[in-house]
């Protein structure tokens, strides 16, 4: 888990990967036949592999939420935007770091000595809000940060729990993690890695990335939905910790292929994998705009359940990242066995 | 500044970082007064606590009648306690002192059981929030932390009533500015520490009290068994005040980087604030006027109706995001306060003392 440790700790807030991608680039080296990188910043690993066999195409995003900062203030505190889909209620008393020389900044709120107490039933608004970064002046300010500037949450990777990981942008570093694992692993399917950009504004990286690839299907690896968690029911859930990877069918943005998804259900099966199916329509992902693609692309999702995605720290359980690992790669063996979706 | 200047800052910074990253939640506060105990050991000649636990540093004075000087600075610091392990292993708690919970979503804790568990304030993900969820604050007792066990395990390594802290390091931000959780008020405790490194080069006459109190945020108690036990001439709270910041008035609050407020009002004794503000004046430490009509909130208050009556001050270390785990001072106003102190220190005789029991017609 040392990657996915990295992978959590670097910063990549959409549109803003960079930082992200010359880590996978690190990585993926030792694995690939040919690297690239495309106009929008998604970077393709290549593997030949037998030509007579089906290429694969497997995507997880680099990106990850965060914010970007919209103004400096007179008195040195910034204002911001947020970029992707964040709760307003988890920003107060975060760490940012922001921009490349991470200038580490706080999001502070006003203290209850200065409240009512009908105060704390209300909401902050983000826009309300700001990030110090003890800069004394819109002067001082400007020496350390520009508007433009990305701010990323500052968490520390680490262990807790029974086998689980706390960091931030599970979502979806877990996936590159996936992604990379599967990299490394020994078997003869072509494979098209692409780790996506912009997945978080809209789905952006993979919709160019598929077109150019052409690949005969499609996996996505996402760090996904997971709700277990008191206060909501459980037909709410998403997906519950430890009971494996999750297979989707159907979201906002797609619905899975039929034939790859028995697939994957049979081989867990017959395997004793354990898994999951993806109990939410809510949230969409890369295999939207892959599995649209020229004339179609026959394209499912797996992923690691992620509690607490989109704030400043997720947590995951290392055995549903193991087990979705395994998952994948059976698949990829009954494709040199000669399954076809 | 010199060499020796610039490690001494260093040192006094580091104290606070260090002292900032340990945990000590009203009431338990053990482990903190034994690291600050070790600290301020070769600066002082006596340390002693007593049934609260509060710690008591005493520092001699070279005059045989010299008047004595309490020092005060809380160590305890708002955290949160458990209050149920639910079927599921999540743990339900209440606050210990006076906690926005606004600021506990999707933070990172320590649960303080008989092993010391990294927990986190569990928030769905946005994905999944229902229309009429959205944009409504969570009440506390609807929060919950998971620390990622089942709820036997949780159960073995945890109990009801167990205290949890915010899990947050120290850090350094622009210009000479601090980010810590429980700045409120080891700032204050930082600034007894620079105190009694600078009474090292200092003659004073009075016998001086550096007392690290416990149980501030739940009631001013520790001030009370200190101040009993020592009987103090007069006594200084140094505690934080809040800071400029959007949404706080400006006519309620202190600016950053401009010295310590000094306290003004009842809980002030008029010789003491004279003092403060006529030895500030002489020996150039930037301060600025604290106006506190009523309850000033801090040790000061318990220590003035302590058997019968202590004259009193209070100075303010300005600092923003109280009660957060993001609280903000900054480095300059810690050292000030810490000047004035122990310049103060040095100012004060017994007849200063008696001046206090004239009533002064000038």
């Amino acid at each position: 888990m040392k990657i996915l440790a990295r992978l959590s700790e670097a910063d990549g807030v959409a549109g803003d990967e960079q930082q992200v991608r010359k880590l996978i680039r690190e990585f993926a080296e030792p694995h690939s036949d040919d690297m690239r990188v495309d106009a929008l910043g998604n970077l393709m690993v290549t593997r030949s592999g037998d030509p007579d066999l089906p290429a694969v195409m497997i995507a997880a995003h680099m990106d990850e939420v965060g914010l970007m900062i919209s103004h400096i203030q007179k008195n040195g505190l910034l204002k911001f935007y947020k970029v992707g889909g964040i709760d307003d209620r988890v920003l107060p008393s975060s760490v940012v770091r922001i921009g490349e020389d991470k200038v580490a900044g706080v999001i502070g709120a006003k203290p209850v000595h200065a409240q009512k107490p009908s105060e704390w039933k209300k909401v902050i608004p983000y826009d309300k809000m700001f990030i110090d970064i003890g800069a004394q002046s819109e002067d001082e300010a400007q020496k350390k940060v520009k508007p433009g500037d990305y701010a990323a949450f500052a968490t520390e990777f680490g262990e807790m729990g029974d086998g689980r990981l706390k960091g931030k942008a599970f979502d979806d570093r877990a996936g590159c993690a996936m992604l990379l694992e599967i990299l490394s692993a020994d078997h003869s399917v072509p494979l098209q890695a692409v780790f996506t950009v912009q997945e978080e504004i809209g789905l952006r990286g993979s919709q160019v990335a598929a077109w150019d690839l052409k690949p005969d299907l499609a996996l996505v690896f996402e760090g996904t939905t997971c709700a277990d968690i008191p206060e909501s029911e459980e037909h709410g859930y998403s997906t519950t910790m430890g009971e494996g990877p999750a297979i989707s069918i159907m979201d906002r943005t797609s619905v899975a292929h039929r034939g790859i998804v028995s697939q994957l259900v049979k081989l867990a099966e017959e395997n004793d994998v354990p898994f999951q199916f993806r109990r939410s329509t809510a949230g969409g992902n890369d295999a939207g705009p892959i599995h649209l693609t020229r004339e179609g692309i026959p394209t499912a999702t797996v992923s690691t359940p992620c509690r607490y995605i989109h704030s400043p720290v997720s947590v995951l359980k290392e055995s549903d990242f193991e087990n979705g690992v395994r998952l994948i790669e059976l698949f990829l063996q009954s494709i040199e066995r000669g399954f076809r979706p | 500044m010199n060499d020796r200047e610039s490690s001494k800052l260093q040192e006094g910074k580091d104290f606070l970082s260090q002292i900032c990253e340990a945990h000590g939640i009203s009431g338990a506060e053990d482990e903190l007064g034994d690291m600050v105990a070790w600290a301020f050991e070769p600066l002082v000649d006596e340390i002693r606590t007593d049934a609260l636990r509060n710690v008591i540093m005493l520092r001699r004075g070279s005059a045989d009648n010299g008047p004595s000087v309490m020092l005060a600075a809380h160590m305890d610091e708002i955290g949160l306690a458990v209050t149920k392990i639910e079927d599921e292993g999540f743990i339900r708690f209440t606050a210990v002192g006076g906690v926005d919970p606004r600021n506990l979503l999707a933070k990172e804790v320590l649960v303080l059981g008989r092993r010391t568990l990294p927990g986190i304030v569990g928030i769905k993900p946005p994905h999944l929030i229902s229309p009429d969820e959205r944009g409504k604050a969570i009440k506390r007792e609807d929060m919950f932390i998971d620390v990622g066990l089942d709820a036997d395990e949780v159960r073995k390594q945890v109990s009801v009533g167990d205290l949890i802290a915010f899990d947050r390091s120290a850090e350094d931000l622009a210009g000479d500015r601090i980010t810590a959780k429980a700045l409120d008020d080891r700032a204050g405790v930082a600034a007894l520490y620079e105190a009694a490194l600078r009474l090292q080069d200092l003659r004073h006459d009075a016998d001086i009290y550096l007392v690290a109190t416990v149980q501030e945020e739940v009631g001013l108690r520790g001030a009370m068994t200190s101040t009993y036990g020592i009987r103090p001439d007069m006594g200084i709270a140094v505690d934080v005040g809040l800071a400029e910041m959007p949404g706080v008035p400006e006519e309620r609050s202190l600016k950053m980087g401009k010295g310590p407020g000094i306290g003004q009002g009842a809980n002030i004794h008029p010789h003491l604030h004279e003092k403060l503000v006529s030895v500030a004046k002489q020996q150039r430490i930037p301060n600025q006027k604290e106006v506190i009509a009523h309850r000033s909130g801090t040790d000061a208050w318990a220590m003035q109706v302590t058997r019968s009556g202590v004259p009193t001050a209070v100075l303010s270390i300005p600092l923003r995001y109280m009660h957060t785990s993001v609280e903000l001072v900054s480095w300059s106003d810690v050292r000030d306060t810490a000047a004035l102190m122990a310049e103060f220190c040095g100012s004060v005789d017994r007849e200063f003392v008696e001046g206090f029991y004239h009533e002064n017609t000038g």
